[in-house]
């Protein structure tokens, strides 16, 4: 006989080089950062939480945070604006259709962002292919400014995250029950009533899922930000970057990370909760 | 008699050859059927069979790859499934999940655009009629399986429906609720007077609610009668032992009303059996018209296995000389011995004329049917 303790802990065997990897990669540097965060001064003179308060009472910084959630919620709002009709063809595509999107939605997954961030600067350049487009065609009299612009960095940010959005939307309408939409029609439902009195409301455990990984992914991503929004535009990820390496204030940049991630993550659960509460009979997955 | 209560609003329904093909999957071929306005049909056959895609092409879900759906003699094939006003139970019935019982009753009304307070109206007497209307907040989650199928129906009547279409309505409710909806879900459609077509797999469930019955097999039709006149004269070996319980014997024509069966005996029909002379046929024999008899000419042997009692009737099983088994049926009262295994009996067909004759050979069936289930 094994005794019982021996048992689970090697049952536990496996994931230890996780746990390790885990520790020493997210909690350590988590902790470090709390620390460097409560630090007075860039000369680490002392603990206090001045740099809280600095955030707090400081009207840039308070909109350069808004600013950011706010471009997460634009960026996964146009994603699943675009993600519901791509699913719906794919839903009712064969199988050949739907190894192609497949294959399409997962292509941007395939090549790094640097490369997919750079492709859009050759779209949206002055010299780019829009505004080259548009000027040889004659539509245009001179070349619009489509980069470093807000919606430039909105379009780039959505279709570089569109695969989070498509892939949960896809996989809770397939997931639906089919005789649930021909019930409807039977019933005497027009295809705009079907999707919004059946299939929205019951596909909204996955479009809310996706709605949060791109939030979470566009709040976030530092390249394409700072390449497509360009210097003008300040976000918390380039933000922290200049406090830390630019003004070298270690002890507020770190205060900013925290606040940052504390924002998103805060907003994911409460989403998440909220969607929980309020979808009463839709089975959330 | 029934029908005399109610007017009579359904639409009438024909099926002119209708045929339908999922790649090289052959899932309906040539099927002609008409329906009166107000009556009850069961659509009868195997898994399978056809029967899903029938009523599919019926409410409009699927465009059959040939033919005519006429409602009271118009094509409607060109109608969307969102203009045809079926109302439509589905086999798991199909209840928005996410909405109480009343929207869901409510929800063809809505996309009708009627008026409030005639929706709550409608939907109020729709939940009494089927005595739901305690829990008309109720989230279909939250109910039986029973008051499940209900709401589905009164949701599908609740449009006033030209015709009503129940795919397999009672297959996920057990044995004891099954006969009292069945009951229940008949008066029902009878009341509304609309036409309905209901699909099963259960035989029994066939007999008991529909005014005609079709039989399918393998995307055909295979005999459209009373639930009497299949029981008793039933077109094909497959329906003979597709309706009830039936015995096959397989023997050879002797003379033009005789046959002489593999079992020893020679059966005596009392009618011409239209077949020449030496043609290898089978009968089918129910076990009710089978009787304990004495050794006498027609009469056959069999070896007692075993004899069950189920309720009002007994039925023993034997099996002859020839290898085939044969059951027999028997009202318990009656002071007759029971049989004991491994006994010989003789068994005396009661009533000739209810004997069907088939040219198919049994293995050849057995094996067929084998293989379409
Ligand atoms: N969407 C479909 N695609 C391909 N084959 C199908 C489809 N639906 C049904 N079939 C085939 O058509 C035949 C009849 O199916 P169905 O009408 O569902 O039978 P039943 O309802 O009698 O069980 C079956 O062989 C089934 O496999
Ligand atoms: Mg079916």
């Amino acid at each position: 006989m094994v005794p019982a303790g021996t048992n689970a802990s090697r049952q536990l065997l496996p994931v230890i080089p996780l746990a390790v990897l885990f520790l020493a990669a997210f909690v350590l540097p988590l902790a470090a950062l709390v620390l460097v965060s409560l630090f007075r001064d860039p000369q680490f003179s002392g603990l206090s939480l001045v740099q809280y308060l600095r955030f707090i009472s400081d009207p840039f910084s308070l909109k350069v945070l808004s600013d950011t959630l706010w471009l997460g919620a634009e960026v996964a709002l146009a994603a699943l604006v675009l993600a519901y009709p791509l699913a719906l063809v794919y839903v009712a595509s064969g199988p050949f259709m739907r190894t192609l999107i497949t294959f399409l939605i997962m292509l941007p997954l395939l090549t790094s962002t640097v490369v997919r961030t750079f492709a859009w600067i050759v779209i949206l350049g002055r010299d780019g292919i829009i505004n080259s487009a548009m000027l040889s065609l004659g539509l245009w009299q001179a070349p619009a400014r489509l980069l470093y612009t807000w919606e430039g960095m909105v379009l780039a940010l959505t279709q570089i995250q569109l695969p989070l959005m498509a892939l949960p939307v896809i996989n809770s309408l397939l997931r639906l029950d089919g005789n649930l939409t021909r019930a409807a029609e039977g019933l005497g439902a027009s295809r705009a009533r079907i999707f919004l009195t059946v299939i929205l409301p019951l596909t909204l455990p996955g479009a809310i899922a996706g709605w949060l990984l791109v939030f979470a992914a566009a709040a976030t991503a530092f390249i394409t930000q700072t390449l497509v929004g360009g210097g003008r535009i300040i976000l918390m990820p380039s933000y922290i970057y200049q406090q830390a390496v630019g003004v070298q204030d270690w002890p507020f940049s770190a205060a900013l990370s925290l606040i940052f991630t504390l924002a998103v993550t805060g907003i994911v659960f409460a989403v998440g909760a909220l969607s929980r509460r309020y979808l009463r009979g839709v089975d959330a997955a | 008699m029934e029908l005399a209560l109610s007017d009579v609003r359904g639409h009438s329904l024909d099926l002119n050859g209708i045929g339908h093909a999922f790649g090289a999957t052959v899932a309906l071929d040539e099927i002609n059927l008409t329906v009166a306005a107000g009556e009850l049909i069961a659509l009868l056959g195997p898994s399978g069979c056809g029967k899903t895609t029938m009523l599919q092409i019926i409410a409009g879900f699927l465009r059959p790859s040939k033919g005519e759906v006429r409602f009271d003699g118009a094509r409607v094939e060109h109608i969307p499934a969102n203009r045809r006003r079926i109302g439509m139970v589905f086999q798991n019935y199909a209840l928005f999940p996410h909405l109480t019982v009343f929207e869901n009753v409510a929800y063809g009304l809505r996309a009708r655009k009627t008026a409030n307070a005639e929706v709550t109206a409608k939907v109020e007497q729709m939940l009494g009629l089927i005595q739901m209307a305690a829990f008309a907040r109720r989230l279909p989650g939250e109910l039986s399986g029973g008051q499940q199928q209900r709401v589905a129906l009164a949701r599908a009547l609740a449009i006033d429906p030209g015709l009503v279409l129940l795919d397999e309505p009672f297959s996920a409710l057990d044995k004891n609720l099954r006969l009292d909806m069945q009951i229940e879900i008949k008066s029902l459609l009878k009341t509304f007077g609309v036409t309905s077509i209901i699909v099963t797999h259960d035989q029994e469930e066939a007999l008991s609610m529909a005014d005609r019955i079709v039989v399918l097999n393998k995307g055909r039709i295979e005999q459209i009668d009373s639930p009497d006149a299949l029981y008793d004269r039933p077109a094909s070996l497959f329906i003979s032992s597709f309706i009830g319980h039936t015995n096959l014997l397989r023997g050879t024509v002797t003379e033009t009303d005789r046959v002489l069966l593999d079992a020893g005996p020679e059966i005596d029909l009392g009618r011409s059996v239209q077949r020449r002379r030496g043609t290898p046929v089978t009968i089918s024999v129910r076990p009710e018209n089978i009787a304990f008899g004495t050794e006498r000419p027609g009469a056959i042997p069999v070896t007692i296995r075993t004899t069950v009692p189920l309720g009002a009737v007994s039925v023993t099983e034997g099996v002859t000389t020839s290898g085939e088994a044969v059951k027999i049926s028997q009202a318990r009262a009656a002071g007759i011995a029971k049989a004991q295994a491994g006994e010989t009996a003789w068994l005396a067909i009661t009533d000739t004329s209810r004997v069907s004759i088939f040219s198919t050979p049994v293995d050849d069936f057995t094996k067929h049917q084998q293989r379409s289930v």
